[in-house]
């Protein structure tokens, strides 16, 4: 903004100079340097984008299997029929998408009750926020690691604990339950991420308009539901296209925990393409792989956008 | 009916006392304006009565109930807020009806109320429009209706007018006095213009630092000040401090000397002071006389003259370096520096003693602050 204001400023001094001609030249002169100012990020973001992508719709046509070096034949489509029809690929896309919508439906709820519990004035409130945004900035791999020794480890994990001080057999979470205990951790991870969007959405929230509602024959129950919620629509809209965004590809957790197992039973999108890269040793397949998980994004955000993005665009 | 009685109220907020002890008593169909500085408690005042501000000692009844700690919705009061306090995301019709939603009115009913207020207002037309599309005057108006469709007790007013534009205001203020007309409700109004608080009320109670100074009707504000605070409160431009000490005093007269020079004798009951205090000489620009230099023993240097078009005022300096304002008709020209003298209307004047206390009028009884 500074660059253009004194922009402007250099050509309104430069327009008096030239007098009445000027303005025309100076606009494309103007904008000549303009475009061979931006062209060197435009060409980086361009090769950064478009390398990669080319390379993986080139991998995704050939035969490419790090086991038989040396035989890269052209194979047509055939990348893509083998990765759809793997036995994996559904099981993964009902366990992405499952576990997005868990994770965003616990955290969004989670956080908008939070959100609103810590926006009353207590003792400590300060100390009570900064606890309740720091389980964001723990990394996956380390999150996961603590939930899975310390806390769901059915010897001598603390819930195994508690189960057998009321006499009940602990839970082999990752065996019995993986799905959920995965969507367990990723949510312990992102309602902090909800929390912190929703509380600072509070804020500005305005104290007369809970007053009016008041007056008006509202009670705490009436009110978050007719002023806070409504109030909370945007920054909830924004919630959930951020975490989608991330949630979508989920790995690291599903790594250091359960490695996509029993069966296919956690595996996602993400974690399938990375076992047939990494694990199967099957580039190309991979790269097929990856190209249905961009497609399946840009669906998702696709819709995302015209469910809630109208709404965000919309001026309040 | 809607009499309002407040007895001996306070409010202490994190040890500080806001409202140090308030009686007042408010009666049907009045129009009453709380006006002081910013700071004096008059928003809490009002919010206190509302409900919305824990009462920490006293009472207030309503009629003869009392509401002292009753929930804000029971109180039988409507507010309009500062910033209107609009639900966004509900439609102006949505807006109005919400109260009575909430108290389960039957839906015809509902109906009925909500475009009778919209008649009022001239709201038909933007029944189901958002906030958000609404001009300033608009959504104060809609603000007002959501109070009206209540049919409550007591209108609270908190600062409506003062997010509007200067012309805008000026005609909200009539919709207002024409409302309260046609409403023939009781309505409390928080202000701290001393002209919305003049042209709107039929008592207005003037509030400093916690405490009642004055209440009155505006001429009577105007008029008889009881202190020194109320005198300079009231009245644009303000009213002009001078300091003084008595020469003579009786139950009909007080003959003072002004440091800057003149004697005067106006007529008030002199018996509170004696000779040799330190008083104060209180007059309003509409009160003195600018005239040419040597009419009067009151001989001051002209400053600054603003011309307004029907009136003048001339900012004066007097010798010893007091100032005072002076209002003039709208051709009179002086000078920067014109050397001019003053003639004040004795029977306008005012005099306060030490502790800035009016000296009353002789035969008015003695008022209490």
């Amino acid at each position: 903004m500074s660059i253009t204001s004194l922009q402007a400023g250099v050509n309104t001094a430069s327009d008096m100079a030239t007098g009445s001609a000027g303005p025309k030249l100076q606009k494309r002169r103007r904008s000549r340097v303009g475009l061979a100012m931006v062209s060197p990020s435009v060409l980086a973001l361009l090769v950064w984008m478009a390398v990669p992508l080319a390379m993986t719709i080139y991998f995704s046509l050939i035969r490419y299997n790090l086991l038989y070096p040396g035989d890269n034949e052209f194979v047509g489509l055939e990348n893509f029929y083998y990765f759809l029809t793997d036995e994996g690929f559904v099981a993964g896309a009902f366990n992405t998408l499952w576990l997005v919508l868990s994770v965003l439906a616990i955290s969004v709820v989670a956080g908008v009750l939070i959100a609103v519990l810590v926006d009353t004035p207590f003792f400590g409130r300060g100390i009570v926020r900064v606890m309740l945004i720091s389980p964001f900035f723990i990394m996956p791999t380390v999150s996961a690691l603590v939930w899975k020794n310390l806390l769901l480890h059915p010897v001598s994990g603390v819930l195994a604990a508690v189960w057998r001080f009321f006499g009940a057999t602990p839970i082999d979470w990752f065996t019995d339950y993986p799905l959920q205990a995965i969507i367990l951790i990723v949510s312990w991870q992102w309602i902090p991420f909800a929390v912190l969007i929703l509380m600072t959405a509070m804020q500005s929230l305005d104290q007369e308009q809970k007053d009016a509602a008041r007056l008006d024959g509202a009670g705490p129950i009436a009110i978050f539901w007719h002023i806070t919620l409504p109030h909370l629509a945007r920054p909830i809209a924004v919630v959930i296209m951020i975490e989608t965004i991330f949630l979508l590809s989920i790995f690291a957790e599903i790594f250091t925990t359960t490695g996509g197992g029993p069966g296919y039973e956690t595996t996602n999108l993400a974690f399938l393409i990375y076992s047939q890269a990494l694990l199967q040793f099957d580039v190309g397949m991979a790269s097929a792989g990856g190209l249905i998980a961009v497609v399946i994004a840009n669906i998702a955000a696709f819709m995302l956008v015209r469910m809630i993005g109208k709404n965000l665009t919309d001026k309040a | 009916m809607a009499n309002l009685t407040i007895r001996n109220l306070k409010k202490v907020f994190e040890g500080i006392e806001i409202i140090k002890g308030i009686d007042l008593d408010i009666k049907d169909h009045e129009f009453v304006v709380f006006v002081g500085p910013s700071g004096c408690g008059k928003s809490t005042l009002l919010r206190l009565i509302a409900g919305l501000e824990e009462v920490t000692s006293g009472h207030i009844h309503l009629d003869d109930k009392e509401i002292t700690d009753m929930a804000p919705a029971k109180r039988d009061l409507a507010m309009v807020f500062q910033t209107y306090a609009l639900y966004p995301h509900m439609s102006v019709k949505k807006n109005m009806s919400f109260a009575l939603d909430l108290a389960g009115v039957a839906k015809s009913e509902v109906e009925s109320k909500v475009s009778e207020a919209a008649r009022i207002l001239e709201l038909d037309h933007l029944l189901e429009r958002k906030p958000k599309a609404l001009s300033g005057g608009q959504r104060q108006r809609v603000a007002i209706g959501r109070a009206i469709v209540r049919q409550p007790k007591i209108f609270l007013f908190d600062e409506p007018l003062s997010n509007l534009d200067a012309a805008l205001r000026v005609q909200m203020r009539l919709e207002l006095a024409r409302l309260h007309q046609e409403l023939n409700a009781t309505m409390i109004y928080v202000t701290h213009d001393q002209v919305e608080a003049m042209t709107l009320a039929d008592k207005v109670v003037v509030l400093n630092g916690g405490n009642i100074e004055q209440v009155g009707s505006p001429l009577e504000l105007y008029r008889h000040p009881v202190n020194q605070f109320v005198a300079g409160f009231i009245g644009t431009p303000k009213m002009a401090f001078l300091n003084a000490q008595v020469k003579a005093s009786d139950a009909a007269s007080v003959t003072v000397a002004l440091d800057s020079g003149p004697v005067y004798t106006l007529p008030l009951d002199g018996r509170t002071v004696k000779v040799g205090d330190v008083v104060t000489f209180g007059v309003r620009p509409e009160h003195i006389q600018v005239a040419d230099a040597g009419v009067s023993e009151f001989s001051v240097k002209l400053d600054v003259t603003e011309h307004l078009g029907a009136d003048t005022y001339c900012y004066v300096k007097a010798p010893n370096g007091e100032t005072l304002t002076v209002r003039a008709s709208g051709d009179y020209m002086g000078r920067y520096g014109q050397e001019v003298s003053l003639v004040p209307e004795l029977a306008h004047c005012h005099l306060f003693d030490a502790e800035g206390r009016a000296i009353p009028k002789p035969g008015a009884p003695a008022q209490a602050a």
